[in-house]
């Protein structure tokens, strides 16, 4: 019993980034851009956060800093996506390979010496002390309650507020959008940066209170499982809770199982077979095929006035 | 009701003196306009002839390089379409500006500053479902836009128009997507809101419209007003000489030939379209020699799976069709191609041509493999480019040479390229998708006339067309489609356009089969070839059934 809720704590701390990386992806694809550089904005938050923590001493300013650093990263994306209309994989492709290249050589200053303080764990009085419940989800570093409450109120907002009706539709016909006297370009600008809010912060996570080390490239591939569960999220904020604890569950599941002599590798890539898998499976189904519908215009670019 | 609106109503409106031009070209030039609460104007026009350009101005989506735009008499800055709401003029587009995957109630929240940024739904919800009532526009506020009809989205756009206090409302070809009944609705709504002293601008360049709800009407011809009048003051000629710069012809010369052989022949065909659902329903008609038929129809009725399934680019699950007497369902294109079917695709610049390769290449599409133009896998390019050569002179295509890319002529001479050479082998059989949808009036009557060309040198022809004119003014017989089935085969010369418009909407008429069985039997038809027949579902036959042959290519 206690192992299984060892897992299931540290399920929910490795799916902590996945999650708010996702959020903030969601956010972007919802406005009708694709970024696939979530990879390296996740990096540069990563390194930034680091770098600002270990000066600092400040984790809460680390994660501050990295929240901009990775919105104003995002903005190149943005700005040859929406403003130039180039396209949007390759512009994507580009920043994850920047992002990289940025943090490696910031980080290369600071790579073996750990964290002085890191983001520490809070436990929230009372509610961590209900049983099993209190330590799966209330006893952990302040990230996961945030990016619990970004979550929620991410799903809130795209349902119930004229702001998620507009953005939803952004990306769905921006055409119609801009036909009731809303500025798209900048929905599109402010939606990307704020993709790149949330990667950064997620990567700030990683290195801040995860770890409390920098090593180049500890991203790991966590930017393109993002890519991943925003699709198996169907573009909801709701289902990116389910993908991203799932999904942190099989990082914590490499470390339980190689000692029984299951190949690390295997796992490794349990991720992205199971993305596979559940597209498969709302593929076979009509109704899944109608849900499964990415917004019309992601990818696009977006002139206006044209028809 | 809505706060953010705060001007007064619009009394009066005025465009001066507008000028718009996109790069070289002159969209509009020294253009003006007038109207008053309560009018129903009607804008005139040629498919380019600057109408839709005109609007976007007055709606804010461009910008005029000259001119102004006066409401109540002060002049009005609209930069955008924020600017032309505050001033309450609202447009409605041709292609609907509806979010599909959204309800129709976050469709009109959609841009609501008034409403609480909060549950913004449940503040539209009593302000929309008052405002249905006041017009009597009935729809369901929360289903899917893709779960409506045309005619229900258009209604879905109305209300979001007034529900923003649209004074003046601009709706662009309103009736392209509606049956005639539906128009009919359209237009009823339209009189009670002019009623209310609302303003409403109808772009159309269909006469009939034009003339049956505008009290006035401006005509535009190449970006300029050639004419302004009273509806009640002039005749459908004049207005069209205004529209063209010429009168139609509304009938074109053919020779007086009897059709010949059955050339295609479809039967009992069922073919699914793009969602897995039946698209056609047992559908069958046949084209003979020296003859055209026409397929009428709204868009949607199954008319473009049945094309695609006619030349191979589509699977059918059953039935069967015949070329010269050969199975060619579920062949390959080549195969069908090869027999001797020519094919003018609906949308010429995804299935007509390959935009980046030249003319010359794709004056060869199809038959690139065969000789004269290739040999032993090598392209012959000298009769490639002769080739392209007769086909630029012969039918009338204006490039500047064979070796620009496809892309940069302009739709009419694309679809003359795509017309020669289609025609240009003689295939025994031609089918043809709103060949003429999109040209410009000169174009389109070319397109007619090779049409009626091949026809009378022998060929048959299929003409799938939502314009009623123009399979009246070419066609020896009309098969109208209604959900995926013939409603019924009509003959232009005795049959009426509200007859066929009926059959479009899915209804057969009882008084009107009656009237035409009598025409029928007083022998002015051919035995065997009915003016008007009417099957649907078989418990709408006829009483007189013996009167009225039931056509072969409806029975079987």
């Amino acid at each position: 019993m206690d192992i299984v809720v060892n897992i299931l704590v540290r399920t929910v701390v490795a799916g902590t980034p996945l999650l708010l990386a996702t959020l903030g992806e969601i956010v972007t694809e919802r406005s009708g851009i694709l970024n696939l550089g979530v990879e390296g904005m996740m990096s540069v938050g990563a390194v930034t956060g680091f770098i600002v923590t270990f000066t600092s001493g400040s984790p809460w300013l680390g994660m501050l800093v990295a929240t901009l650093v990775g919105a104003a990263f995002s903005s190149i994306h943005a700005f040859v996506t929406i403003t130039l209309r180039a396209n949007q994989v390759v512009s994507g492709l580009a920043l994850t390979m920047l992002g990289l290249g940025i943090s490696g050589l910031w980080g290369k200053p600071y790579i073996g010496r750990p964290l002085p303080v890191k983001m520490e764990a809070a436990p929230i009085p009372l509610l961590s002390e209900i049983p099993v419940l209190g330590r799966v989800f209330f006893s952990h570093d302040p990230y996961v309650y945030l990016s619990i409450v970004l979550g929620v109120t991410m799903w809130f907002a795209l349902r119930y507020t004229r702001a998620g009706i507009t953005l939803r539709s952004t990306g769905e016909n921006p055409r119609a959008v801009e036909s009731q006297g809303a500025n798209v370009g900048l929905i599109k600008y402010v939606s990307v940066m704020i993709g790149g809010a949330f990667a950064g912060m997620a990567g700030a996570h990683l290195s801040t209170a995860y770890s409390r080390s920098w090593i180049e490239g500890m991203t790991s591939g966590r930017g393109w499982i993002v890519i991943a569960l925003t699709i198996f999220a169907l573009w909801e904020p709701s289902r990116a809770f389910l993908g991203a604890y799932v999904f942190g569950g099989v990082f914590v599941l490499q470390f339980v199982l190689q000692p029984l002599g299951i190949s690390p590798n295997i796992l490794a890539m349990l991720p992205y077979l199971m993305t596979v898998a559940i597209l498969l499976v709302y593929g076979l189904t009509k109704q899944g095929k109608r849900r499964m519908a990415a917004p019309q215009t992601l990818g696009e670019a977006y002139i206006r006035g044209s028809r | 009701m809505d706060t953010s609106t705060t001007e007064r109503r619009i009394e009066h409106l005025e465009m001066r003196g507008i000028e718009k031009r996109f790069g070289t070209v002159v969209a509009n030039r020294d253009v003006h306009l007038e109207i008053s609460a309560g009018d129903i104007l009607g804008l005139l026009g040629e498919n380019g002839a600057g109408k839709t350009t005109l609007m976007n101005i007055l709606y804010g989506l461009y910008r005029q390089e000259e001119g102004s735009v006066l409401i109540n008499g002060e002049v009005v800055d609209i930069r955008s379409p924020k600017d032309s709401r505050r001033l309450r003029i609202g447009m409605i587009h041709q292609h609907f500006m509806l979010v599909d995957q959204h309800t129709v109630l976050e469709n009109i929240a959609l841009g609501d500053e008034t409403v609480p940024f909060f549950f913004p739904r449940r503040a539209v919800r009593p302000r929309v479902e008052a405002l249905a009532e006041d017009l009597g526009l009935d729809v369901d506020l929360d289903k899917k836009i893709y779960e409506l009809s045309a005619g229900e989205q258009q209604r879905v756009e109305i209300i979001k128009a007034l529900y923003r206090n649209a004074d003046l409302l601009i709706m662009d070809e309103p009736t392209s997507v509606l049956t005639p009944q539906e128009t009919e609705q359209l237009f009823a709504t339209l009189r009670s809101m002019s009623e209310n002293g609302h303003t409403v601008i109808l772009i159309s360049h269909k006469l009939e419209e034009i003339m049956a709800i505008c009290n006035r009407v401006i005509v535009l011809r190449k970006g300029e007003v050639t004419g302004e009048a009273n509806t009640a003051d002039v005749q459908k000629t004049d207005l069209a000489r205004m529209m063209i710069g010429r009168s139609i012809s509304s009938s074109y010369p053919k020779a007086d030939l009897e059709p010949g052989e059955p050339i295609l022949r479809v039967s009992d065909l069922h073919v699914l379209d793009d969602r897995g659902l039946p698209a056609t329903r047992g559908l069958s008609f046949e084209v003979c020699e020296n003859e055209i038929l026409g397929i009428a129809g709204v868009s949607g009725n199954g008319q473009r799976e049945a094309v695609q399934a006619i030349c191979g680019l589509r699977s059918s699950e059953s039935g069967s069709v015949t070329l010269h007497g050969e199975e060619i369902s579920n062949e390959a294109v080549r195969t069908i191609s090869d027999l001797g079917l020519g094919h003018v695709p609906e949308d010429r610049m995804v299935h007509g041509i390959v935009g980046n390769l030249f003319l010359f290449e794709n004056a060869v599409l199809k038959k690139h493999h065969q000789a004269p133009y290739s040999a032993h896998m090598r392209m012959d390019y000298r009769e490639v480019r002769d080739h392209a050569d007769a086909l630029v002179s012969g039918y009338q295509v204006s490039a500047p040479s064979v070796s620009v890319p496809a892309k940069n002529l302009s739709g009419g001479n694309i679809q003359k390229l795509i017309l020669g050479r289609e025609i240009s082998s003689a295939p025994s059989l031609l089918i043809a998708s709103h060949p003429t949808y999109g040209l410009d009036v000169g174009a389109a009557e070319y397109v007619r006339l090779q049409l009626i060309e091949r026809r009378d040198s022998g060929g048959a022809v299929l003409l799938v067309s939502e314009d009623l004119e123009e399979l009246f003014a070419v066609c020896d017989r009309i098969a109208v489609m209604f959900e995926g089935k013939v409603m019924g085969v009509v003959d232009p010369s005795l049959a009426t356009m509200e007859e066929v418009g009926l059959l479009m909407a899915g209804v057969v008429n009882e008084s009107e089969r009656a009237e035409r069985s009598s025409v029928a039997d007083a022998g002015i038809v051919d035995e065997g070839e009915p003016s008007f027949v009417a099957a649907a579902d078989g418990n709408a036959l006829p009483d007189d059934s013996a009167t009225i042959a039931t056509s072969a290519e409806v029975a079987e």
